[in-house]
């Protein structure tokens, strides 16, 4: 902990995601160090996204990280977990955690949030009744329903009911039906959602919610709960109408209530429905303790929504260092998607102004309906629903209050496409983000100040769109235009021979039915002047551009990658189909699908790396790397490899790497499927396809994931049910965790869902454009690749299985096809004048038992143990 | 046709002899048609390695079409004999060749490091390739040592 002497010691009470903005803006702000922050969590783990708790059961802790997990590090934010504090002592300045310990403060920040409330139902104590807020909620609730479903015989469904239509119910039900049980929504009022949307709105929701399984009950009390005879956990809701519903588990999200009992205890002011009453400062009555969130009750209420919120820990921070920053009232717009159905509603969407003017777009059949709120001339935006499609929310949103351009305001309402909505220019104080208060003028400094020029610069430079994402295509459009406006083009271009970016080329090639790269950059290659003014030409490529042809060449089956004039495009790793070392040896990897290998080969390989006098290593991806091979070597080497039947192992080419596995279920006591079989298939199967970059993939027989297939492009878990598949993972520089594609998918629906995902990819990818940020450039990202390659939303899914199939019944090993050509077997000459003779400068050194290229400094004193000709049994 | 189709008779005599290339003594390298059009080849004579480069005949190299260039094998940046494995092209009209380890980008004809990639070169060697005076007679690529 720093603490020089005139540093003040800021204290928050609460470890929610306000607290967390408050302590991201103190420390991006605070550069002089002024205040020391010290967090007191309840729970017992650093603040998460709680909004985004439904994602926690596909993907874990992970799938709900809030920021940069560094600023837990910095020497200035103490955070203490599960460390509730139990008191305030105003006149001592200190606070007093459940341990006892008295910590004393400068500044306190009340961020305590909301418990869930529990009206006061009959029953709502039995077991199998939850609430919805925290992880260990959503831990126990999913605990409960896999109880419940193990003690079922199989196949009878769990089944489950929600107190509560509005968004936290919504969330919560589809929660329920994340873990396989049946939901049924209970609602007290008229409609699902009743604060955010109208009647109509609500009732386009239901039906897209009945659309994915769950059961919807509006107007309808419940008097009690009652507990099952046998077991005495909740078996039984009663309807106040006679009605009743059998369950298995309740979910309560009736509401929330704020944490005010410190506040109540040191005897600050409450707000009628309670809450720590503040100013616009977000001041208490104590000039020393600020509130900020659902625990916060400002201009007369207190505001559940995350956005507000973060907004108060803007203005506490700016008032602690000195600023006179105030609430701006709360933006309550909100856009949320529950199961896939989209829906979202800003201003004011019940039409309260006098004489508003409502204009409804409605779909009954496509579940879709938007609504403008219009003032009286039906010029200024005063609000809108969007259920089923809230395309036009994010460039709406911004411009409430502000006047619509063009003469029809339902132009707005169209499907895409279907209108020509005219273009909205935003004014700069339009509040684009409003999870982290971004207005449109920010963003369109951070291109014409900061010089960003990309979307992933603007979200690190003002943090727009870092939170909830919902607002991104704005933010992308914006960037774009500013972009333009300044007279920076964003050059897709490859390099100076093509204007194309390599998705352009690759479908160009495709579909002009091009085969070589004379053609291809006679065709569409950039003119260039000759240097010596010989002339205008379209110039002969470079070391960019033709191993992207090659890699296009190659993907559409074209043959031998070193046949013709193809084997002059290719990197020298695919010339010398090995991978080249910084001594100017290669490394040789045959494959092993799925890490399996008998011990026989296991012996050859053994036997040839010391006949060679090769370094071997075992590699991440579950196979043998042997190094040192010089370029005559290579089809010796592989002449005895290919004759224990081993073929290339790819290692050298931006394709398909290795499929690693776990042992799966013929071995191991807790694998559910044949991991080992199915990484063998998938590597047989996509062996040797040509991608944007390296590709690698892994299949786990079980959830306990040995085999870090979620650190993968493409990884495979096995359920009960099938696999689960998910994309996009990769390790090196930038890790990433492969996200959920797909989940209990039988064998044949797994290897068409990952050769469309495949196929896609290589068709659209940048050049060495890996899966992760690709999935992110595609239009709707997951969601987007998951409607092209599973609902076929862009009609190319048979053009790519039929490209797949093409591919696995082209296949054939490139060193074999080497063997048995005399004029390809040329290439592996040392030298031109004496192919045998091995490059004299070569040296090495032993080290752990084996040798490895001598460093300058040994060379010049000596120590080296061998030349190049350390010879070798052949 | 592609431009693996060049024919031998469009290049029985060339060369691309400087003016002080009969200083040092002509070494015989290989046949013409032992390289590949654009794709290199290593030499070796005694300790000294070069890389050779047999130009198609394509408008882009304008007069260096049809031609064979010689520089040194040994690659500035990552000090390995590995300038003959690297890709050919061309930069502003000017043929070229890649370093295969670090893809710093060299002119074929003067021999001058055109792209560093942001790398200095390895053990304070010079940038720059030496090049190497080649002249063909009868189909059999002569190189010129000093």
């Amino acid at each position: 902990m720093v603490n020089s002497g005139d540093s003040q010691h800021l204290v928050v009470i609460g470890g929610g995601m306000v607290a967390q903005r408050l302590v991201e803006a103190l420390r991006a702000r605070d550069d002089a160090g002024r205040y020391h922050v010290t967090v007191f969590a309840e729970e017992p783990r650093a603040p998460y996204d709680r909004v985004g708790l439904t994602r926690w059961f596909a993907e874990g802790p992970e799938g709900i990280a809030l920021g940069d997990a560094s600023l837990w590090a910095d020497p200035h934010v103490t955070l203490h977990t599960d460390r509730k504090i139990e008191s305030i002592d105003r006149e001592a300045k200190t606070v007093t955690d459940r341990l006892g310990n008295v910590h004393p403060y400068d500044e306190l920040v009340l961020a305590t949030g909301s418990s869930a409330a529990m009206p006061p139902i009959p029953g709502n104590d039995l077991p199998g009744v939850f609430v919805y807020r925290t992880i260990d909620d959503v831990a126990a609730l999913r605990g409960w329903v896999e109880e419940k479903r193990r003690s079922y015989p199989a196949g009878k469904p769990v089944r489950g009911a929600v107190i509560g239509g509005g968004l936290l119910g919504l969330e919560a039900a589809g929660a329920l039906t994340a873990l396989d049980a049946q939901a049924t929504v209970i609602e007290f009022g008229t409609h699902l959602m009743g604060v955010q949307v109208d009647l109509g709105g609500g009732q386009a929701l239901k039906r897209l919610i009945n659309g994915k399984g769950i059961g919807v009950r509006a107007e309808t009390a419940t008097s009690q709960m009652r507990p099952h005879k046998r077991t005495g956990h909740v078996g039984r809701l009663d309807f106040a109408d006679g009605g009743r519903l059998d369950v298995d588990v309740v979910v309560v999200a009736t509401g929330v209530r704020p944490r005010d009992e410190l506040a109540r205890a040191a005897g600050l002011p409450i707000g009628e429905r309670g809450g720590a009453v503040v100013d616009l400062s977000c001041r208490t009555e104590d000039p020393n303790i600020w509130a900020v969130g659902e625990v916060a009750c400002i201009e007369g209420r207190c505001i559940g929504l995350v956005a507000p919120g973060n907004t108060m820990a803007e203005v506490v921070v700016d008032r602690l260092l000195g600023g006179l920053a105030e609430f701006p009232g709360a933006d309550t717009a909100t856009k949320l998607k529950l199961s896939g159905v989209d829906v979202a509603s800003f201003g004011d969407a019940h039409a309260r102004t006098e004489d508003a003017v409502e204009v409804v777009w409605a779909d009954p059949v496509a579940g879709v309906y938007k609504k403008l709120v219009l003032s009286d001339d039906a010029r200024t935006l005063l609000g809108g629903v969007f259920v089923g499609d809230a395309g036009p929310y994010a460039s709406l949103r911004p411009m409430l209050g502000a006047e619509l351009p063009g003469d029809d305001p339902s132009a707005f309402l169209l499907p895409e496409g279907g209108g020509g909505a005219p273009n909205l220019e935003l004014p700069d104080d339009a509040n684009v983000c409003s999870c982290n208060s971004v207005s449109a003028g920010t963003i369109r400094g951070a291109v014409t100040e900061h010089e960003c020029t990309d979307v992933p610069g603007v979200k690190a430079c003002t943090r727009a769109g870092t939170t909830c994402g919902a607002c991104l295509p704005l933010v992308k459009k914006l960037v774009d235009t500013e972009l333009e406006r300044a007279g920076i083009e964003v050059s897709t271009a490859l390099c100076e021979h093509f204007d194309m970016s390599r998705a352009q080329l690759f479908d160009a090639v495709r579909v002009a039915d091009l085969h070589s790269f004379s053609d291809i950059v006679g065709r569409f290659g950039r003119e260039t002047v000759a240097a010596d003014g010989g002339g205008v030409a379209k110039g002969r490529g470079c070391d960019i551009c033709k191993p992207v042809v090659a890699s296009i060449l190659a993907s559409l089956g074209n043959g031998h990658i070193l046949a013709g004039e193809q084997s002059t495009l290719q990197d020298t790793n695919d010339h010398m189909l090995a991978n080249l070392q910084k001594d100017g040896t290669y490394s040789v990897v045959p494959r092993m699908p799925g890490g399996e290998v008998t011990p026989e080969r296991l012996i050859v390989v053994g036997q040839v790396a010391k006949d060679f006098g090769l370094y071997t290593k075992i590699t991440g991806g579950q196979r043998i790397d042997m190094f040192g091979a010089r370029v005559e070597q290579l089809p010796e080497i592989w002449r005895r490899l290919v004759d224990a039947g081993f073929e290339s192992g790819h290692a050298y080419g931006k394709s398909l790497r290795t499929v690693k596995s776990c042992v799966g279920s013929t071995w191991c006591r807790y694998g559910v499927q044949d991991s080992v079989g199915m990484a063998v298939e998938l590597e047989l199967r996509y062996r040797g396809l040509r991608s944007p970059h390296k590709l690698k993939m892994g299949v786990s027989g079980c959830a306990r994931e040995c085999a870090e297939a979620r650190g993968k492009d493409v990884g495979v878990i096995a359920t009960d049910k099938g696999w689960n598949i998910y994309v996009g993972g990769n390790g090196g520089q930038t890790p990433r965790h492969a996200k959920l594609l797909a989940e209990d998918l039988t064998s044949e629906e797994l290897l068409r869902t990952i050769d469309r995902f495949l196929m896609y990819y290589v068709r659209t990818a940048d050049r060495l454009q890996r899966t992760a940020p690709w999935i992110e450039e595609v239009d709707g990202g997951l969601d987007g690749v998951r409607e092209v390659i599973m609902e076929d939303s862009l009609g190319i899914c048979a053009d790519l299985d039929a490209a797949m199939a093409r591919h696995v019944e082209n296949y054939e090993d490139e060193w074999k096809a080497v063997l048995e050509d005399p004029e390809k077997l040329r290439r592996f000459s040392s030298f031109v004048n004496a192919p045998k003779d091995a490059d004299p400068s070569l040296a090495y050194v032993e080290e752990r038992g084996q040798r490895r290229p001598a460093t300058t400094e040994e060379r010049a004193s000596g120590v080296v143990i061998a030349g190049p000709k350390l010879e070798v049994r052949a | 046709m592609t431009v693996n189709d060049v024919s031998e008779a469009q290049v029985i005599e060339v060369t691309t002899a400087s003016d002080n290339s009969e200083v040092g003594r002509w070494e015989r390298a290989c046949l013409l048609t032992d390289l590949f059009p654009e794709r290199g080849a290593a030499a070796l004579f005694g300790d000294v390695q070069v890389a050779l480069f047999r130009l198609p005949d394509d408008p882009a190299y304008a007069a260096h079409g049809g031609q064979v260039y010689a520089v040194q094998n040994l690659d500035p940046f990552s000090a390995a004999n590995v300038m003959s494995r690297g890709i050919v092209g061309t930069r502003g009209g000017e043929p070229t060749v890649a370093a295969p380890v670090y893809k710093q980008v060299f002119s074929l004809v003067t021999g001058k490091c055109l792209a560093t990639a942001d790398k200095a070169p390895k053990d304070d060697l010079p940038p720059d390739l030496t090049t190497y005076p080649v002249k063909i007679r009868d189909g059999v690529i002569h190189v010129n040592l000093p």
